[in-house]
């Protein structure tokens, strides 16, 4: 695999991390290239979150560095790794229980303006720039305008997760890590999401998208890494993927 | 210039909610007069802990970060402002303005440790903080607090400015603004459109883009992290604003009485501003200032009775058992009034959590209910939140 002629926009260099005695990623290397949805598979705990969680800032690896087009991530605080352009759904929605639907969307892009702390406080006590018109749209993209006021507390498992995609993608991010976007949504949902989130990949955004549901993972990916026991066992096209007799095992609990 | 006067102004809405507030702020002394408690000295305290307050609710209503230390800012205030009296003027303006950036800079080293850690160690750290300079104000500070006689004005301060503008009156000089004196009802209409303008720049924040932050940080501070926000620094601001602030309320008691002591900066002062707050409605505009107003209403009411007004007030209890009813009720007044203050406070967290804004809110929507009595909507019992 070269990379000349490849665009690779993030590098997993051989990411390790060990809770104690148990090795929830060993020898982890990965290469995304710009514009491309990956998917990474795997049965539960095989570290796909935790994965993401090294990427992100939230858990330091104990051995190994992420790289994010030219820069290194690994040591990076949260909010700075987001500044690069990295944004995150959670496994969990992370969301603001206490502020309507729309505030939700419209905090991270208030965030991504003013989230380096510079001294315009003016701005932030005046504008909002066009930003509440751009959340009213992303949250029509995702089917939830009608619920706009409502408080994000209330809202269902699916529905705060398709909030919580619009308050990634207001953020405009050059990547966009999705743990597990449809969990708990009803068939019609996911299929909306999968619209959804092939139009953003015609603005090529890049995805890193973990995903149990195989029709979702067949119809975005364009790589899929498959994990477990904390290793990448197998990776290609979907194709060769699909056919491969390691995935059938691990999923089958054969797997270490 | 436009821009200048539409980053100013406000929504309809809370233009309306300033105007009624305004309103009721200087209408004061007529509406308060049926409880006995339009006199300036009274009216003029509170406007003053309403600011006070306002301010404590600008860090703790929006952010949830808990300062059990907010009086320190408010004696700082209070002392550089009889400073400004001693060695400057005894105009208001740059008493108000000293205080202000004093307590700003003690609110930005203090605000800047404490942010350090959130939740119970915040709140801890600023007390200990508070109780420092208290106790510093006792001791190594005497040359700047005058330890337990309090700072006081004297008759051979410098007043430089004053002096320089034209001989002195005979006598201890009164605070004033621009040769208008701010004693009796002036003081208080002065301190009145100083808490106007400090609601009306709460108001403002409330309803910006900061102020939604601020209130995003008080929901999943975490998420913030996740979303390119970095929360410390925001959270400093709004600290050192709400601190601001608190000089400010400090400054005008120096200013309608001009003399600072070192138990304004006492636990018991911060502890009262949270209770102010929480009686009020914690992050609601008006609960703040509503809270304060009740609070130094009843401790007015309750620590000015003694044992000799309880006699007379229980006269109809017969002899031996009065002294009994006396001995009892006598613990909850004067001295003992803040006994009262917890009993308030404890019926009010318990039963109305929200403070007396959601009460008001209950009552409101019980009304509307009742003009709609056909509507079999079955009655909630627990209020969303
Ligand atoms: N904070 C933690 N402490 C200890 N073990 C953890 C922690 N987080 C995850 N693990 C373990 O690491 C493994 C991988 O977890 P995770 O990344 O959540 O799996 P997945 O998302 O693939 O289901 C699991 O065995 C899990 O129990
Ligand atoms: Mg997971």
């Amino acid at each position: 695999m070269s990379t000349t002629e490849r665009n690779v926009v993030l590098h997993v260099d051989d990411v390790h991390k060990n809770y104690g005695g148990l090795h929830a990623l060993s020898d982890i290397d990965l290469e995304i290239e710009e514009g491309k949805t990956h998917a990474i598979i795997g049965p539960n705990g095989a570290g796909k979150s935790t994965l993401l969680n090294v990427i992100v800032g939230r858990i330091p690896p104990s051995k190994g560095a992420v790289v994010f087009d030219g820069q290194v991530l690994t040591g990076k605080k949260p909010h700075e790794i987001n500044q690069l352009g990295v944004a995150r759904v959670f496994q969990t929605p992370e969301i603001f229980p206490e502020l309507s639907v729309l505030q939700n969307v419209m905090v991270p892009a208030f965030a991504k303006r003013d989230g380096a702390f510079k001294v315009h406080m003016m701005r932030l006590l005046d504008s909002e720039a066009g930003i509440r018109e751009e959340a009213e749209h992303l949250l029509a993209d995702v089917g939830l305008h009608e619920r706009r006021d409502t408080h994000a507390g209330a809202l269902s498992r699916g529905d705060k997760r398709r909030m919580e995609l619009a308050m990634c993608l207001i953020q405009h991010p050059r990547l966009l890590l999705l743990d597990e976007p449809t969990a708990g949504m009803s068939r019609h949902d996911t299929n909306t999401t999968i619209e959804l989130l092939k139009k953003i990949k015609a603005r090529g955004m890049t995805k890193i998208i973990i995903e149990h549901d195989m029709h979702v993972v067949f119809s975005l990916a364009d790589r899929i890494s498959v994990l477990a026991g904390g290793r990448v066992i197998v990776e290609g096209l979907p194709d060769e993927v699909r056919g491969n007799p390691k995935v059938q095992e691990a999923y089958l609990g054969g797997a270490h | 210039m436009g821009n200048l006067v539409s980053k100013l102004s406000l929504s309809r809405r809370d233009l309306l909610l300033l105007l009624a507030f305004g309103a009721a702020v200087l209408l004061m002394p007529l509406w308060l007069s049926p409880f006995g408690a339009a006199y300036p000295d009274l009216l003029q305290k509170f406007v003053i802990y309403a600011i006070f307050a306002v301010g404590f609710n600008l860090l703790f209503g929006l952010t949830g970060y808990l300062s059990f230390g907010h009086a320190a800012f408010l004696g700082a205030g209070s002392y550089a402002a009889v400073w400004s009296f001693k060695l400057l003027s005894m105009d208001a303006l740059p008493a108000l303005i000293f205080a202000v950036a004093i307590s700003g800079i003690f609110a930005l080293v203090i605000g800047y440790l404490s942010l350090r850690r959130s939740g119970i160690y915040f709140s801890i750290l600023t007390l200990a903080f508070a109780q420092m300079s208290y106790n510093l104000a006792y001791s190594v500070l005497t040359p700047i607090t005058n330890g337990e006689t309090g700072l006081q004005l004297a008759l051979d301060d410098p007043r430089v400015l004053d002096r320089a503008l034209g001989p002195q009156p005979e006598g201890l000089p009164v605070p004033h603004l621009l040769g208008l004196e701010l004693t009796g009802y002036t003081g208080f209409f002065f301190c009145a459109l100083v808490l106007i303008l400090a609601f009306y720049i709460t108001v403002k924040i409330f309803s910006s883009p900061f102020g939604l932050m601020l209130r995003a940080i008080k929901s999943n501070q975490n998420r913030m992290g996740y979303m390119g926000f970095d929360t410390k620094p925001y959270a400093l601001t709004v600290f050192v604003i709400s601190g601001m602030f608190a000089g400010l309320a400090g400054a005008l008691l120096a200013i309608t009485d001009p003399l600072a002591g070192a138990e304004r900066m006492q636990w018991t002062a911060s502890g009262e501003v949270v209770l102010m707050t929480i009686l009020g409605g914690v992050g609601t505009l008006v609960g703040p200032a509503l809270g304060a107003v009740v609070i130094k209403y009843f401790e007015n009411i309750f620590s000015a009775f003694n044992d000799q007004i309880l006699s007379n007030a229980f006269a109809f209890v017969p002899e031996g058992l009065r002294e009994t009813v006396v001995a009892i009720v006598g613990k909850f007044v004067g001295e003992g009034w803040h006994l009262t203050l917890g009993l308030i406070f404890v019926l009010v967290v318990v039963f109305l959590p929200g403070g007396i804004m959601e009460g008001i809110r209950r009552i409101m929507s019980l009304f509307r209910r009742a003009q709609r009595p056909a509507k079999g909507a079955p009655a909630r019992i627990q209020p969303a939140e």
